[in-house]
């Protein structure tokens, strides 16, 4: 298949050997587990469970709020503890609302409901919905609910499926194991999709550094029929970025601010694409992921089967624990990942994975001066001069980086991955989003208050204007009356007032 | 979101096997090879001046990090110092004296980089600002070459103390000594109303052009070293072709135009890009990366400016140094080129705005 051109992208160090060869393995149940009630783009669920509940595994805890939510279920039966905020794993790292589960050990399944038999008979509605109550979400990380995305597409725009098992972050191995261990799910679930979708072209991309997964997909994806394509796509960060996998497979550019269903494409991952199969044939909603527990600091990497809910440290446990004090915990690829400050805090669905980085791994040094050389300007996906924004915004110019294209930034860090200043370009960027989006807060809530006063003032002026009508009509009212009754008396008003 | 998740340090967590110090390292490594064979070349007056500039900058450079306030060892430790005051004794002429080296280092440095703000915050490239410099301050010892020495070229090459007093002694240069580089030697001739074939045929031979074993500057003489540094350069992916391509391509097609036009008036491509510094500058000074382009096309157009400006420069101007001169000029059209060159951004047209939906129907 012919494969477009992508500008840009780096050569990382992958580091999956690590883990690559180790099968998926379930994580020992936890003895509790704390299950966040918001662990996808959109509102949290809102708990249909009470504290000293018993539940059971599978079992619906939180129902979804709003037209982008998503349920969350019992990862196995057992006793609510609690109901309270817990910091999760969760990019924001703020306190989140969250269910405390003791596990009771029975591992009980709640009654499912029942397998949908020929999903290829249903309608795409019929299976959104089961999708959508499955509490299925985006597993590359994004974590958006994969139901809007079925449901959005269901419009008929959709042409494309494409489904990303490019898993470009180094170390993480989750996806290319579920690839090799469970391509048969997948394939189902891609099919299922498709479906739902109206979707006439299924291409899944899976990087060259993956030889066995292809191997194995494409000889799954064959007893199916020639409808499914299996792409190998070059082994560069960041293929697996949704904008530059599109392009690269279906030759379509996403517009600046539009979603892929804009150009007929709806991207899904591997993983997804099983856990739709789970739900579909099955009816078991997402109450596990496979997760990579890797990083240099680790005594022995592992995928695991994970419960949602369990413990960062319950991971690095079952992974032989830590061979020195981790330079730096991630949640997902050393990329995009997100710090991690604890190990007492539980993974989501959007987790992939779990590093334990060593010091030697994330080659720290002093951010010194720019020195124009250009790397981050060839490296950038996105064609963008990161260096020039980077410095417009140390200069808190964020209008102009934001007309130089901050808000097309994937924040990939191929560019600060690059520089060979070891500028934290990524930092900057990150920096001036969220001090716009605080600015914007700020001239909302000023446009707020400057509103409320105008309409306070107005409400003041009428009041007084009402008083002043008022007055002025009793006085109308009071003069008019003398008059009438001075003609009723035969008296003019002069006399009266003279004779007063 | 609250101020402390805002300034949080964010990932990538990985990075390059890649800093400053390695790029100068590099840039550095590929200059022994000239380097050594130039010092073997004009001997050992080449040699003092060279370690006079390079400590000179290196001394003047600590004093401005100094007082900049800012950390002298590892600033000095990224080596831009050292390879600044390396390609100025590149184009130095190599008995020039000890004097030369140092005022043109401070020059370098501390009018070329740190009035500026230091590494990275300079318009132009300080070993040319400081080349420039000298050559108007001082147009004799900037513009009194020497013969080659070295391989039994001359009977007696100046021995250490010879070059001690050569270098340090401040009685110039022993007439016998002396000659013209190529590049002047044709334009005096052409000046003389001598067609370009005879000037050039008279001048040097192609072979020792190439070579190096001729007059000129310090380092700038062996072509064929300084392309193997070059080539070096790519290979580590320290540059890219971009700007030596674009450098070297709009000479030769220009020199060869007019060659083809006026054989007479303009020597051809081979003797334009041989001499004059012509590879020294393509591979090691228009691709400092502070002072040209970020963008690869912004390069291809500062490279193509260099390569255009200098054959001018050299051609009607009558300065064999047009490619310091052409280099100066654009560094400063730079921060033009880059506003100008931008790549197009993912999802947006050339003019940044987004791509429209029906053109993908
Ligand atoms: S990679 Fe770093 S040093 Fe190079 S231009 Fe970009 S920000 Fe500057
Ligand atoms: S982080 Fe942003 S600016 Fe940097 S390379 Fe990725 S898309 Fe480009």
């Amino acid at each position: 298949m012919k494969l477009f051109r992508i500008r840009g992208g780096v050569d990382v160090a992958h580091r999956k050997e690590l883990s690559s060869e180790e099968p998926i393995m379930p994580l020992p149940l936890p003895s509790r587990l704390y299950v966040p009630l918001r662990q996808h783009g959109g509102a949290p669920a809102e708990p249909v469970v009470s504290v000293g509940d018993r539940v059971l595994k599978g079992q619906l805890l939180a129902a979804p709020q709003g037209s982008v939510s998503a349920p969350v279920h019992a990862p196995t039966s057992g006793e609510i503890l609690n109901i309270g905020r817990q910091i999760t794993a969760h990019p924001s790292a703020i306190p989140q609302p969250t269910i405390v589960l003791e596990s009771d050990g029975c591992e009980e399944w709640v009654d499912l409901p029942p397998p949908i038999r020929d999903p290829f008979a249903a309608s795409a509605a019929s299976l959104a919905t089961r999708v959508a109550d499955c509490g299925i979400v985006g597993l590359g990380g994004a974590a958006f609910p994969t139901a809007v995305k079925l449901d959005a597409a269901a419009r008929g725009t959709v042409d494309t499926l494409v489904i990303n098992g490019a898993e470009c972050e180094p170390y993480l191995t989750c996806d290319d194991r579920i690839m090799r261990e469970r391509a048969g799910e997948i394939i189902d679930g891609v099919r299922i999709m498709a479906h739902a979708l109206g979707a006439t072209r299924i291409v899944i991309a899976i990087e060259r550094n993956k030889p066995q997964a292809l191997d194995t997909m494409t000889r799954a994806a064959d007893t199916v029929g020639p409808e499914i394509l299996i792409v190998a796509i070059p082994a560069r960060y960041p293929m697996g970025s949704e904008r530059h996998l599109v392009l690269l497979v279906t030759g379509r550019e996403i517009p600046a601010r539009r979603l892929p269903a804009d150009v007929g494409v709806s991207v899904h991952n591997v993983a997804t694409a099983r856990a739709v199969h789970r739900a579909v044939r099955v009816g078991e909603p997402l109450i596990s992921r496979v997760m990579t527990v890797s990083g240099g600091a680790v005594r022995r990497p592992r995928n695991l089967e994970v419960p949602i809910g369990a413990l960062v440290c319950e991971l690095l446990d079952a992974a032989g624990g830590t061979t020195e004090a981790p330079a730096r915990l991630l949640a997902g690829g050393p990329m995009m990942g997100q710090p991690l400050h604890s190990l007492v805090v539980p993974v989501v669905k959007g987790t992939s994975g779990i590093l334990a980085l060593a010091a030697s791994e994330i080659r720290t040094a002093p951010e010194q001066g720019c020195i124009r050389c250009g790397t981050c300007v060839s490296v950038c996906p996105c064609g963008l001069v990161p260096m020039e924004m980077a410095a417009l915004i140390r200069h808190e110019k964020l209008e102009q980086a934001v007309a130089v294209g901050l808000h097309d930034c994937v924040a990939c860090g191929s560019c600060a991955y690059a520089c060979p200043s070891h500028i934290p370009l990524v930092q900057y960027f990150h920096y001036a989003k969220g001090r716009l989006k605080q600015l914007g807060h700020e001239q909302r809530r000023r446009d707020l208050a400057r509103r409320l006063a105008a309409s306070r003032a107005e409400r003041l002026e009428r009041i007084a204007r009402a008083k002043r009508e008022a007055v002025a009509a009793r006085k109308a009212a009071a003069a008019a009356k003398k008059v009438a009754e001075a003609q009723a008396h035969g008296d003019g008003p002069v006399g009266s007032a003279a004779g007063s | 979101m609250t101020a402390e998740t805002i300034t949080e340090p964010s990932g990538p967590y990985a990075h390059a096997d890649w800093s400053v110090r390695q790029i100068m390292l590099r840039v550095m490594a590929a200059l022994v090879p000239a380097t050594v064979f130039n010092a073997w070349v004009f001997g050992w007056p080449a040699v003092f001046l060279f370690a006079v500039t390079v400590a000179a900058a290196l001394i003047a450079e600590a004093i401005c990090l100094w007082l900049a306030g800012r950390p002298v060892g590892a600033s000095l430790a990224d080596g831009s110092a050292a390879l600044t005051a390396w390609l100025l004794a590149f184009s130095l002429p190599p008995y020039a004296p000890w004097w030369i080296g140092m005022v043109g280092a401070v020059i370098a440095i501390v009018i070329g980089k740190h009035i500026f703000g230091g590494l990275g915050q300079n318009l132009f490239n300080p070993a040319m600002v400081a080349r420039v410099a000298l050559l108007i301050s001082f147009p004799v010892p900037m513009t009194l070459y020497v013969l080659p020495t070295g391989f039994g070229l001359l009977a007696a090459p100046p021995g250490f103390l010879d070059g001690l007093v050569i270098t340090f002694g401040g009685q110039g240069i022993p007439d016998a000594l002396s000659a013209a580089t190529a590049l002047s030697a044709v334009q005096t001739q052409l000046g003389l109303g001598q067609p370009a074939t005879v000037a050039v045929a008279s001048a040097v031979a192609p072979w020792r052009m190439a070579a190096g074993t001729m007059a000129g500057s310090l380092g700038e003489t062996s072509a064929l070293l300084l392309a193997a540094g070059g080539v070096y350069l790519l290979w580590a992916r320290v540059i890219t072709w971009h700007v030596p391509v674009a450098l070297a391509g709009s000479m030769a097609l220009l020199s060869g135009l007019a060659n083809a036009i006026d054989p007479a008036r303009f020597p051809g491509a081979d003797f334009t890009l041989l001499t004059g510094a012509t590879v020294l500058g393509a591979f090691f000074i228009a691709t400092d990366p502070v002072t040209s382009p970020v963008t690869r096309g912004g390069q291809l157009v500062f490279g193509a400016g260099c390569g255009l400006l200098s054959w001018v420069i050299r051609s009607f101007a009558g300065y064999p140094e047009g490619l310091a001169f052409a280099i100066l000029l654009m560094n400063a059209a730079t921060p033009l080129i880059d506003r100008g060159m931008r790549p197009r951004v993912h999802g947006r047209t050339r003019h940044g705005r987004p791509l429209t939906l029906e053109r993908l129907r």
